[in-house]
């Protein structure tokens, strides 16, 4: 990565490895703001269209960078295998990434390494599954409801 | 490894970062800009990092053992009148101040990203408009943007003033009930009648038109479900008349209201490095004096065409975000006399028959109206594959709505980018230093709704 980055298409493929090196350029010419932080589970659309040096995986990290200075949008996108998903947190250069890295680590599996509090946020802490992966099947997890009396 | 090691582990890699040798210990040398906000966190510790389940048996506790000085953690919620929904807060305090604190949310999770994975496009808005429910109508804007962006739909010029129109008077409804609930936090219960009649009569007009009076399921892909009906310019009319008046009312009862004031001013401050760094958007960002307003900075629709202003704050405290959101009620008014003026006529969807199922008079007549009809709402259509981020200014903030789709009928992933679950972040920055009888005008001022922060 070069250090002056001639961003003029909004849509950037960065490797996972050089993830965190990227914002923090990024953050230092005037991206003030994280908007937003999601990620996608490509497991049953391998075939989306990527450029040629990327390489497909099953997880995909969609980071949406906002530059309030230059009225600009940026979003990275990271590929992250199944066998070993996780990515660095951005925690300390975006704050704001807090949350959103929560919810991604909830719902989809995949780890922030240096993130503060990396716990469930929006499933009960002891959920067993990731819900918005796509081979979590919704009603998988039987829901027993105890000591019920029957009125009829 | 407990959290604290692993912080000090990081600290420790950094620390080529730092000159040790100040009076004051080590410092920092980096950009202001580039100052990340961890530092503020570790050494004034706003945030409560602890686990969300834990509790203590009173029984087993020996009070005579506790120091002096130890802080007490309680909950705040999650069934609690003032946290506007389930929002529970532990608080971490001393005697009444708060030291650190942190918003545990989830009570309201339905999956509701997951269940738009399952509905086609078009019963797609039906999900997204329940998701904030106070201002409905920008949750299908900014789902049905998303949708028409990778489509490259374009909609109809009357389609757009329209959904400017519903938009703007669902800002004007959010913001009143807002006024309403936090009037009523703070004990004025006057604000929160008089905040309900004013929201019912815009609510009245939406029913008007869309027929619901939330969760509307006007706006989606391809235009509005339907057009205006007879008379709405006279309604309009009417509100624009009348909530600029009442607002003088509010300003009469609130602003210049010296306990109102005292509750309200130089609570919950917040910088504007702390805002933009926890990613604040909407009101909170604007009272600490950022001019940012995605409706200004970055229009859509036709917000490039009409005259309004950006309003800001100074300090950022709980009475800069009052006077943001009460000012903005008139802005709103400002933009939808505007549109009124320049409401064109002509179709109010895309002509597009693959999109937009024709009129029902039409299915009478044409065999191939009724095959489009039915083709629409047993499979739906299909949407090239792709992805997009899309953002609005809702009322609470950035709304924005990540979508992929595989090209089929169906959206393969709709992330929704929730400007009250981002705004809660700043909660615990708030709140610190702060009383605990405060805390109730702070949460009030951020806004949160909280069917859209669990979504």
């Amino acid at each position: 990565m070069s250090e002056n980055l001639d961003i003029d298409h909004s849509v950037v493929f960065v490797r996972r490895l050089e993830y965190l090196n990227f914002v923090q350029t990024l953050r230092s010419q005037g991206f003030e703001m994280c908007a937003d932080l999601t990620a996608v589970d490509y497991l049953e659309f391998k075939e989306r269209s990527l450029p040629k040096d990327v390489e497909a995986q099953r997880f995909e990290v969609v980071v949406n960078l906002l530059s309030l200075s230059k009225g600009k949008r940026l979003r990275v996108r990271v590929q992250i295998p199944d066998d070993d998903p996780w990515i660095d947190s951005i925690f300390r250069e975006y704050p704001g990434s807090e949350a959103m890295e929560r919810e991604v680590f909830d719902l989809f599996g995949i780890v922030f390494k240096g993130h503060p509090d990396l716990t469930r946020i929006l499933m009960p802490e002891g959920w067993e599954g990731h819900p918005l992966r796509k081979d979590y099947a919704p009603g998988r997890v039987p829901v027993q409801f105890k000591e019920v009396k029957r009125t009829r | 490894m407990t959290k604290g090691q692993k912080r000090m582990e990081v600290s420790e890699g950094e620390l080529d970062l730092f000159v040790n040798e100040t009076s004051e210990g080590p410092q920092e040398l980096l950009p202001k800009q580039g100052t990340p906000l961890e530092e503020f966190y570790v050494e004034e510790g706003y945030v409560l990092r602890v686990p969300e389940g834990e509790g203590v048996d009173l029984d087993e506790v020996d009070f005579d053992s506790i120091p002096e000085d130890e802080t007490m953690i309680i909950n705040m919620g999650p069934q609690h009148p003032s946290t506007h929904g389930v929002l529970r807060i532990m608080m971490e305090l001393d005697g009444e101040t708060i030291l650190r604190s942190k918003p545990v949310i989830g009570y309201l999770h339905t999956g509701m990203e997951k269940t738009a994975e399952m509905l086609t496009f078009m019963q797609g808005s039906t999900n997204v408009t329940r998701m904030d429910y106070l201002s409905p109508l920008n949750n299908e804007l900014v789902y049905s943007m998303a949708v028409e962006s990778l489509m490259d739909l374009e909609i109809p010029p009357r389609a757009t003033w329209i959904r400017m129109l519903m938009s703007e008077l669902n800002r004007i409804s959010s913001h009143i009930m807002w006024m309403a609930t936090n009037g009523m936090d703070l004990g004025s219960t006057s604000m929160m009648i008089y905040g309900f009649r004013e929201r019912e009569l815009i609510l009245g007009f939406l029913e008007k038109v869309t027929g619901l009076r939330m969760n509307h399921n006007y706006i989606r892909p391809g235009g509005v479900a339907a057009d205006l009906p007879d008379g709405w310019y006279d309604d309009v009319e009417a509100i624009c008349e009348t909530i600029p008046f009442r607002v003088e009312e509010y300003q009469e009862l609130l602003t210049g209201q010296p306990i109102f004031r005292e509750r309200v001013e130089g609570v919950g401050v917040m910088t504007q490095e702390q805002a933009l760094a926890l990613s604040a958007t909407g009101p909170i960002l604007r009272a600490t004096g950022v001019p940012w307003d995605l409706r200004k900075t970055m229009p859509y629709l036709y917000y490039d065409q009409v005259d309004f202003d950006v309003i800001v704050g100074s300090v950022g405290d709980t009475y800069d975000r009052y006077s943001v959101r009460l000012n903005e009620i008139l802005e709103s008014v400002r933009i939808v006399e505007q549109v009124v003026e320049k409401m064109p006529t002509g179709e109010y969807k895309t002509l597009d028959r693959k999109v937009t199922p024709p009129p029902r008079a039409r299915i009478d007549e044409s065999m191939e109206a009724l095959i489009h009809h039915f083709k629409l709402h047993t499979e739906g259509y299909r949407v090239p594959a792709g992805e997009n981020y899309v953002a609005i200014e809702s009322p609470r903030g950035e709304l924005g709505c990540y979508i992929v789709s595989s090209g089929e009928n169906r959206p393969y992933r709709v992330h929704v980018r929730a400007p009250s679950f981002v705004n809660l972040q700043s909660l615990p920055v708030m709140l610190h230093g702060g009383l605990i009888a405060d805390s109730v005008a702070v949460i009030s001022s951020v806004d949160p709704v909280m069917g859209e922060v669990d979504r």
